[in-house]
């Protein structure tokens, strides 16, 4: 084991004030030492990213995690802004672009399909990790390890159905993993999400 | 004169000495007063006999506090508490007057007598109370909205009390008395009802108090209007006692209570414009004759009368306190005061009140009590006065800390009120902030010197108030203690300087953002402690830089980044020469130094805007950059 895997969360959120999933995930983040929590939308509510604070943010952290509820099958804008401008030629990419070399990347998000619907039998025709392929390829291009995405499906209804709080917990328990750089990705490559890679873990324990 | 001169200042020493001292024992002012009170009254004997005619002169103090109280309060804010004041307040006067009455039947009274006393014991001190919430915060709470109701019922019910007295006199007394009276050419008070009959009577008080309301609603506000224009702060402290007193005196001529038409007079004006000011200037007094007031009552202790009947007085008071908390903590049980709250409302209110006095002397002079049980009872009213800080203290220490922990970890302390914010200057800039801030439901509180710029805003329904918002008081009573931000907003650059500092100074935790009218003015307000500061041309300049660049063609998107950067580089250097200007200490006055440093920094500016080397990516075009035109090859090559 290495030492602490130093942990940075870009949270893309932009209504927050509705958030019912992903602020109480946000504000747990906040609580976990060495993880860096970065609200992008409070910090460029015009999108006037400051290009060299993100590259420097980068710089400083080995895990790298997109927090954000999926829109449209994507992220929110703030995020496409800043991969457009942060992710320099030179930087991220390109013969001298080595910045990000060796990293994890991962996604955190929340859907409002059911999982069944995201499966090629479903109505979204596709499943999570097939639908973030362009954000699994910028990690590929930029050097970066892909994990798979830690989903919490049919996330409207998620408050109403007490499955928020458990949700919650595992992300904790996914993020102590990462942090000891514990996480076995030959056993994730092929996984939809990585939730069940976590109850694994948890009953492995138990 | 000379003698009222030493009055005056072993009073003033007394308060002087004693009140801070107190206050940093944690005991409050009001326990401070009364020491005092006891100390230069009965203790060393420094003031004598004038006390009484002293303290009916402080009671003026009282009249005052409930004009203040009624200025807090809208009509429609009372109107929604009607069930409370009604039921709470009727509740506790009508329970208390039976049990006390009772006890006192028991103890022997006549009828007459139980229920004078009753009645004189079932009412509160509004002055100690309210003083003490308004000193410990403690009025915004449920316990103290509460027993404020209860209080305010008590102030309208010593009317009706005063009425049924001379009703009660007791026949032996009074043939007494009328022997006297022959002897005595009987002093007539000034009033003019006395010799009207009944209906006549209240056809006088009907009118009086219908006058008195339409007058403080409609011809206030021009009076203050013409009093403001002149811009003579003493011209308006004088219009706002002059208020006071004359409803006061309004109110004594038709046999009504003065406190409860102040409060009326305040309640109608509490939607005035001028309320923060008149609060402002009407404060000092109201503090200084509550004072006076609580020191009288600390004086008139008869120490001759408390030692002949000490065991007899100090079980009274105990009995009569344990039996009003314990109808206060029955009523609160059933009008659903909770926690910690239902013990500040049982615990304030369980003394006998400054009305006690005024009714005993009434009910002596309406032969109602004999002088010895009056002497007697009056001792047990200032006792139970005296107690009152300690429960107070009580409260604080003892009872709060253990409800404190269990309500934190419960759901309330979620933010049900938004903090305040307060617009200092109401011009064409501060109107915008208001607008969107009343759009989404936030509070302000406006202020602006200009009483015309106030009537333009009010007639188009946004409320401000007038006032000098210079004036830290006026600050206060417009609610900064309770205020997250302020805004400074105001036209006259100096003025707005020192209100930053004097704010910052006394409230560092008080965000302030400030409005700047030029570069140097932008440099005072940062250097004086002001959170943010913008030009108030800056925006709307930059804007219009940016129209230009469209109109010369530019893309819309390309306008947008060039904006940007423009400000970042502006930001970048704005630290620098700021440096540089206060660097210049005293004489800042844009000089060569900084002539030159702006010089260079625009130079610097210019060839950050131009720089646009293609092969390395120049400032403006951070960001988009396209990768350069073969960099695929590199890739391919080393897949």
């Amino acid at each position: 084991m290495t030492e602490s895997q130093r942990i940075l969360i870009l949270f893309a959120h932009p209504s927050q004030h509705r958030s019912e999933v992903n602020l109480p995930l946000f504000e747990a983040s906040k609580e976990v030492s060495g993880v860096t929590v970065v609200d992008l939308y409070q910090e460029y509510p015009t999108f006037n990213i400051d290009i060299d604070r993100e590259q420097q943010r980068l710089r400083e952290h080995d895990v790298i995690i997109f927090m954000f509820p999926l829109y449209w099958y994507s992220t929110p804008s703030v995020l496409k802004e800043w991969q457009d401008l942060v992710l320099e030629y030179g930087f991220a990419y390109g013969v001298e672009g080595t910045a990000l070399h060796g990293k994890t990347f991962l996604c955190a998000l929340t859907a409002g399909g059911a999982e069944k619907a995201y499966h090629c039998d479903g109505y979204n025709h596709f499943t999570i990790r097939e639908l973030l392929q362009p954000l699994e390829q910028m990690a590929n291009f930029t050097g970066m390890q892909f994990l798979p995405p830690f989903t919490l499906f049919a996330a409207r209804t998620a408050a109403e159905q007490g499955r928020v709080s458990g949700h919650v917990d595992k992300w904790l328990r996914l993020l102590a993993v990462l942090a000891a750089d514990a996480v076995d990705t030959s056993a994730l490559r092929d996984k939809k999400t990585i939730n069940s890679y976590i109850d694994g873990l948890a009953e492995e324990q138990s | 004169m000379t003698a009222y001169f030493v009055q005056a200042f072993i009073y003033l020493c007394a308060a002087v000495v004693m009140v801070p001292l107190a206050k940093r024992l944690g005991l409050g002012s009001v326990l401070g007063y009364l020491i005092a009170g006891v100390i230069i009254g009965p203790i060393t004997g420094l003031v004598g006999r004038e006390t009484t005619t002293i303290q009916h002169f402080a009671e003026f103090g009282v009249v005052m506090m409930l004009f203040l109280v009624g200025l807090e309060l809208q009509p429609s804010m009372l109107w929604e508490k009607r069930t409370r004041l009604l039921g709470l307040g009727g509740l506790q006067v009508l329970v208390s007057t039976a049990a006390i009455g009772a006890v006192a039947l028991i103890l022997g009274q006549s009828w007459s007598v139980a229920l004078a006393i009753g009645l004189i014991f079932s009412l509160s001190s509004t002055a100690i109370v309210l003083q003490t919430f308004n000193e410990k915060g403690l009025i915004k709470t449920e316990g103290g909205q509460n027993a404020f109701m209860v209080l305010l019922f008590q102030d309208i019910a010593v009317i009706p009390i005063l009425a049924l007295m001379p009703l009660l006199a007791l026949p032996e007394l009074q043939s007494i008395a009328s022997e006297l009276a022959h002897a005595d050419a009987h002093h007539e008070e000034l009033s003019l009802v006395a010799h009207l009959p009944a209906w006549a009577t209240a056809l006088v008080v009907l009118a009086s108090i219908v006058g008195l309301v339409l007058a403080a609603h409609f011809l206030s506000r021009p009076l203050f209007r013409y009093v403001a224009d002149s811009g003579l702060q003493e011209a308006f402290t004088a219009a706002a006692l002059m208020l006071v007193i004359g409803i006061a005196a309004l109110m004594g001529l038709i046999g009504l209570s003065p406190a409860l038409g102040a409060f009326l007079a305040g309640v109608v004006l509490a939607n005035s414009e001028f309320r923060h000011e008149l609060e402002a200037d009407i404060e000092p007094f109201k503090g200084l004759l509550l004072g006076l007031f609580f020191i009288t009552v600390g004086a008139g202790i008869n120490f001759s009368i408390l030692s002949e009947n000490l065991s007899t007085v100090v079980l009274l008071t105990l009995g009569l306190m344990v039996l009003k908390a314990s109808i206060l903590f029955g009523l609160a049980v059933v009008f659903r005061v909770h926690a910690s709250d239902r013990w500040l409302f049982t615990l304030s209110l369980a003394q006998a009140g400054e009305f006690g006095f005024v009714l005993l002397s009434y009910s002596l002079s309406h032969h109602v009590l004999p002088e010895g049980l009056a002497q007697m009872l009056s001792m047990v009213v200032a006792l139970s006065m005296f107690l009152t800080p300690i429960l107070f203290i009580l409260f604080e220490k003892v009872i709060l800390p253990r409800y404190q922990t269990q309500e934190t970890k419960s759901e309330f302390d979620t933010i049900d009120e938004k903090g305040k914010v307060i617009i200092a200057g109401i011009g064409r800039f501060g109107q915008i902030i208001n607008r969107l801030l009343i759009a989404n439901n936030i509070p302000t509180v406006v202020l602006d010197y200009q009483a015309g710029q106030v009537d333009r805003l009010r007639s188009i329904n946004i409320k401000s108030f007038y006032g000098d918002a210079s004036r830290t008081d006026l600050l206060v009573t417009a609610g900064i203690n309770e205020a997250s931000v302020l805004v400074v907003a105001i036209d006259d650059k100096s003025r707005a300087v020192d209100l930053v500092k004097n704010i910052k100074h006394s409230y560092p935790n008080l965000k302030v953002l400030a409005r700047a009218y030029d570069r140097g003015h932008h440099y005072e307000l940062r250097d004086a402690g002001a959170d943010y500061v913008i030009s108030e041309t800056y925006n709307s300049a930059l804007q219009m830089g940016g129209e230009v660049l469209r109109c010369l063609g530019f893309h819309a998107f390309r306008v947008e980044q060039l904006k940007r950067n423009f400000t970042s580089a502006e930001r970048e250097h704005f630290d620098e020469l700021f440096a540089s200007w206060r660097h210049e200490g005293e004489n800042r006055s844009f000089n060569d130094h900084y002539r030159q440093l702006f010089m260079s920094m625009e130079k610097k500016l210019l060839d950050m805007m131009q720089l646009d080397d293609s092969d390395r990516h120049s400032k403006t075009e951070r960001g988009w950059t396209p990768p350069p035109k073969q960099y695929t090859d590199d890739i391919e090559k080393t897949d």
